[in-house]
């Protein structure tokens, strides 16, 4: 049974939204919004063995699989997860079962095709953080871009079609140049898609540098870094709740898990010689997009600029592994926890926008006012959120960025000092934004008409604080999880591949 | 010189195409007695005919090379496969059409003749190994296309567009056949495989070869609508009915890949390091003002035609490649683009009817409404085409990147794959009409169910051989191994 726990995680969640799309239109939309939401449980119940069966002592690749898929240039379906990856897995089958009770009601047209979008797209994104072979992994990663397109440009905001196109066009860019280093380091390997076998390649500096380039461009794009993160704020903002939450909750690591997976361990040399370059964009996303953050108008776009900043501390974490004098696995684990935290925090916070887009339909901060006087419970969740995305001791926030920059001090004080200042504006952003729409008086009609969260809100509202309590308190299950994997990732870029 | 005699003609090689030629004749004669309410007896037997010359080319494969007529004919694998492909495309496009045909008076005995001619001569254009048949096989498909593009008669447009084709396809001709010439002046020879020894062994005139190369390359180029010999191609696809633009841009692409084989990788192989850069040049204009110009189109018949035109880039790439696996990945590339191509333009007829040709891009306008399993289809159509996974398309794309790297040419490669960004914007573009907008037509599809069926199988198979893609590759492989070099 835990033969193909893997192959389940991902084709469990496709069919099902396959059926879902079998109930056709609008009239059987109930249907399809139980099948969904018993699809998406179906996933996450066989994602949940991977963790409890994850052997932790051990690390390295489980959960196994391999069939050759297509002999002609060898490349394989192999599947596996180490303690990299197998957190991802699980995260993104939680946040689509939290995406499609959010959708319920909020979505009433086309319901099949949304939940079928969401399905599918969980399905495919499992695929990308547990594939084991290089082209299967590229496979799953670009297919994702069709249903989230649909997604933004079906049922997103009014300029969603400019949104999703430039989102498309903007990852399709970078992943098509990693194709070429693929197809390159295919060559090196003597004809092997196996990511390991191009982990293992000694390579030149020319080469690791070029094969750099060309990993920054397709997962610099998706985490998304400074100075191409643009794309970011139009999605987010234009994308429907659910696509927020899982653009912000899972597309986003999988381009910092490209990172782990690729960049550093294949061209580690060249990571270490250019790590000053990614620590700068990190740290002009933490400080300068932590700015621009400060002054958005657009509650959406505000939370959109505050994931780019928190994404920031993630790439931050990766490249303080090649500083210090003796191995850093703090601040890489740091990050990947940052990750996963990220992954409740920004999710939620979507979803807290979404609840009081659908009552009010505007994500202005000046349409809002006094929410808190009309919406008590929802008010006291939103709280523990906007608490958690500045990083508050006691929530999830804290211990990936605490971690962070204590493995940043270890490196140069300065890095450590420029980072905390996020610690400073994203209390700033969140917790200002949050008193502007929360506190205060009722500020006009819409907000004095108010009902507070209906129990489906409620579920997902408290599931994820639960979620952002929990690893807030007691990290240990998340972190002893990766612990292994990070220390043998941390010593096999610590090696020289140059010939 | 031989003596001919009936067993040195070997004519059982060939049963396919003569058995394709009688039956040619036959419905040629039968549709002259039928009335034309009772056209469908025809259209039947076409399908029959195309069905059983399918089967005939099945029954008859065989991995080892089969020389016919005295030599100038040949059965390898390379011919067999691709000749099936063409046989597919051909079915396809009748199946496709023959709603939008009936409705606008094509429905015609003239439609059927025609269209198995050109296929004839398609097939010998894949099995010819001597230039004069090479060139005749050519000639056969050209004239045959010719006429059916003005096969509408009363339409300016179709009449104008002939026009273009043939004057232009006649001095392509003339290129090529004066390539050919030059090439016979210094090799002393029409035979495929005498050319490609007396080059091996160096008896042949260098300079006179070089030339003779340019002007057949040119020849090439305007028949694939390779850029700058593509100004015919966006003409002739908007002006001719639309069923005629979906053969001309299917089947012939697969024609034209195996006819390049003969010429270039088989008869002059000997001077690759002169053609491959030729085809250099041919390949990355075509991507680069193929995906370029395709943007700014707003009739979707031309955006395919500057579609073709950059995939034929991609094709010549496979082919510059000169190595079994760019060989390989071209022949993959033909056969898929073929299957590709042919579902694009069947969808484009399924949203026609009568009076309205449904060739604007706008007016696939929320297709996903009015009809969400065929918005799904051109969808897939769509992703395949820009070669995004897991769709067939990309595979085929995938495959020459692969042989480009392979030979070290990473920034050719860059190259294509940053055309394919450009190509994607505009296919999103038909997605986002589909999906993202209102319909502003709210007829009924009006095609008939087999063509619904048919059509839905072929977008399926995109889909089906993306997720499974190793038996074609292995396949097509296999075939051009034995093809190219039968004493391995």
């Amino acid at each position: 049974m835990t033969g193909n726990l893997l192959s389940l995680t991902i084709w469990v969640p496709i069919v099902a939204g396959l059926v879902v799309l079998a109930t056709g239109g609008d009239r059987n939309a109930n249907a399809a919004r139980w099948l969904a939401v018993l699809g998406a449980l179906a996933g996450f119940l066989v994602s949940v063995p991977l963790y409890t069966g994850f052997d932790t002592l051990h690390g390295g690749i489980q959960f196994v699989e391999s069939t050759p898929w297509i002999s002609t240039f060898n490349i394989n379906y192999a599947l596996g997860v180490d303690g990299l990856s197998v957190l991802f897995v699980i995260l993104n089958s939680f946040t689509t079962l939290m995406v499609v009770i959010a959708g319920w009601q909020v979505i009433q047209s086309r319901v099949a095709q949304y939940m079928a979008a969401f399905l599918i797209m969980s399905g495919l994104i499992n695929g990308a953080f547990a594939a084991t072979d290089a082209i299967l992994f590229y496979v799953f990663f670009e297919a994702m871009l069709i249903p989230m397109y649909l997604i933004i440009g079906v049922w997103g905001g009014p300029n969603r079609i400019y949104a999703s196109v430039k989102f498309f066009l903007y990852t399709l860019l970078g992943s098509l140049l990693t194709l070429v280093a693929f197809v390159y380091l295919y060559m090196q390997a003597g004809g092997s898609f196996v990511i390991a076998d191009f982990q293992r390649l000694p390579l030149g500096m020319g080469a690791q540098a070029m094969l750099l380039i060309a990993f920054f461009f397709a997962f610099a794009v998706k985490v998304p870094m400074w100075p191409v993160h643009t794309w970011l704020p139009d999605a987010h903002v234009e994308a429907p709740t659910g696509g927020s939450m899982v653009l912000a909750a899972i597309t986003l690591k999988l381009g910092a898990y490209g990172f782990l997976r690729f960049a550093l361990p294949i061209a580690p040399d060249a990571a270490r010689e250019y790590a000053w370059v990614f620590i700068l964009f990190s740290l002009i996303a933490v400080v300068y997009i932590g700015l621009v953050a400060l002054v958005q108008t657009d509650m959406k776009k505000l939370v959109a600029y505050s994931s780019i900043s928190h994404m920031g501390f993630v790439t931050l974490g990766f490249f303080m592994f090649a500083g210090g004098t003796q191995l850093n696995p703090y601040a890489v684990e740091g990050a990947i926890v940052q990750m996963v935290s990220h992954g409740f925090v920004s999710a939620a916070m979507f979803f807290c926008i979404g609840v009081m887009y659908d009552r009010v339909h505007s994500r202005k901060i000046a349409d809002y006012g006094g929410v808190a006087n009309k919406m008590p419970i929802f008010a006291a969740f939103m709280m523990l959120f906007a608490m958690a995305n500045s990083g508050l001791p006691g929530t999830s926030g804290f211990v990936g960025e605490f971690m962070v920059i204590l493995g940043a001090v270890q490196v140069n004080f300065w890095y450590a000092f420029a980072a905390a200042t996020t610690l400073i504006f994203g209390a700033g952003y969140t917790l200002w934004m949050y008193k502007r729409v929360i506190f205060g008086d009722v500020a006009n009609d819409h907000v004095a008409e108010l009902k507070d969260v209906n129990k489906r809100e409620f579920l997902v509202l408290a599931v994820l604080a639960i979620a952002v309590l929990g690893m807030g308190l007691y990290p240990k299950p998340f972190t002893e999880v990766m612990h292994v994997s990070v220390n043998d990732l941390i010593w096999h870029v610590s090696q020289s591949k140059l010939q | 010189m031989n003596i001919m005699t009936w067993s040195s003609l070997n004519a059982g090689v060939a049963t396919p195409e003569i058995f394709l030629l009688c039956a040619t004749c036959a419905i040629l004669l039968i549709d002259v007695f039928l009335s034309d309410a009772k056209r469908h007896i025809s259209y039947v037997l076409t399908l029959a005919a195309l069905v059983a010359t399918g089967c005939l080319l099945v029954a008859g494969y065989s991995l080892q090379p089969q020389l016919a007529f005295n030599g100038m004919f040949i059965a390898d694998p390379l011919a067999s496969l691709s000749k099936l492909g063409m046989v597919v495309g051909v079915i396809l496009m009748l199946v496709y059409g023959r709603g939008y045909a009936a409705v606008r008076g094509l429905f015609r005995g003239e439609l059927f003749t025609l269209t198995l001619c050109a296929l004839l001569g398609m097939m010998v254009m894949a099995s010819a190994v001597n230039f004069v048949v090479l060139y005749v096989g050519l000639e056969l498909l050209s004239l045959s296309l010719y006429a059916l593009v003005a096969l509408q008669r009363t339409s300016s447009r179709s009449t104008e567009a002939a026009m273009k084709y043939f004057i232009l396809g006649a001095l392509a001709s003339g290129l090529l056949l004066y390539g050919m010439s030059m090439v016979y002046g210094a090799t002393q020879s029409l035979d495929v495989f005498v050319i490609a020894q007396k080059i091996a062994h160096d008896e042949a005139n260098r300079l006179l070869t070089v030339f003779g190369i340019v002007f057949i390359v040119t020849g090439l180029g305007f028949k694939l609508g390779a850029v700058p010999f593509h100004m015919w191609a966006p003409d002739v696809y908007d002006g001719a009915p639309t069923l005629v633009s979906q053969l001309i841009g299917s089947a012939p692409k697969v024609a034209a890949f195996a006819f390049i084989m003969r010429i270039l990788a088989q008869a002059l192989e000997g001077f690759a390091f002169d053609w491959r850069s030729m085809l250099m040049v041919l390949a990355v204009l075509s991507l680069v003002i193929g995906n370029v110009t395709a943007i700014a189109q707003v009739n979707i018949k031309r955006m395919f035609a500057y579609s073709t035109i950059s995939h034929m880039g991609f094709l010549l790439l496979g082919i510059m490649a000169a190595t079994p696996g760019g060989y390989a990945a071209a022949f993959f590339y033909a056969m898929t683009y073929m299957l590709t191509a042919a579902a694009g333009f069947g969808l484009i007829m399924l949203l026609s009817r009568e009076g309205f040709e449904a060739d604007q891009i706008a007016d696939f306008r929320g297709l996903n409404k009015r009809s969400p399993w065929f918005a799904a289809m051109m969808l897939i159509v769509m992703f395949s085409m820009a070669g995004i996974p897991v769709f067939i398309g990309f595979f085929a794309k995938l495959a020459i990147i692969q042989a480009l790297v392979g030979l070290g040419l990473v920034w050719l490669a860059v190259i294509a794959v940053l055309m394919s960004v450009i190509g994607a914007f505009y296919y999103l573009r038909v997605v986002k009409v589909m999906y993202f907008e209102d319909p502003t037509d709210t007829a009924p599809i009006a095609a008939g169910a087999d063509a619904k069926l048919v059509l839905s199988v072929n977008c399926l198979l995109l889909l089906v051989l993306g997720m499974a893609p190793d038996r074609l590759l292995t396949a097509l492989t296999t075939a051009l191994q034995f093809s190219l070099h039968p004493g391995l």
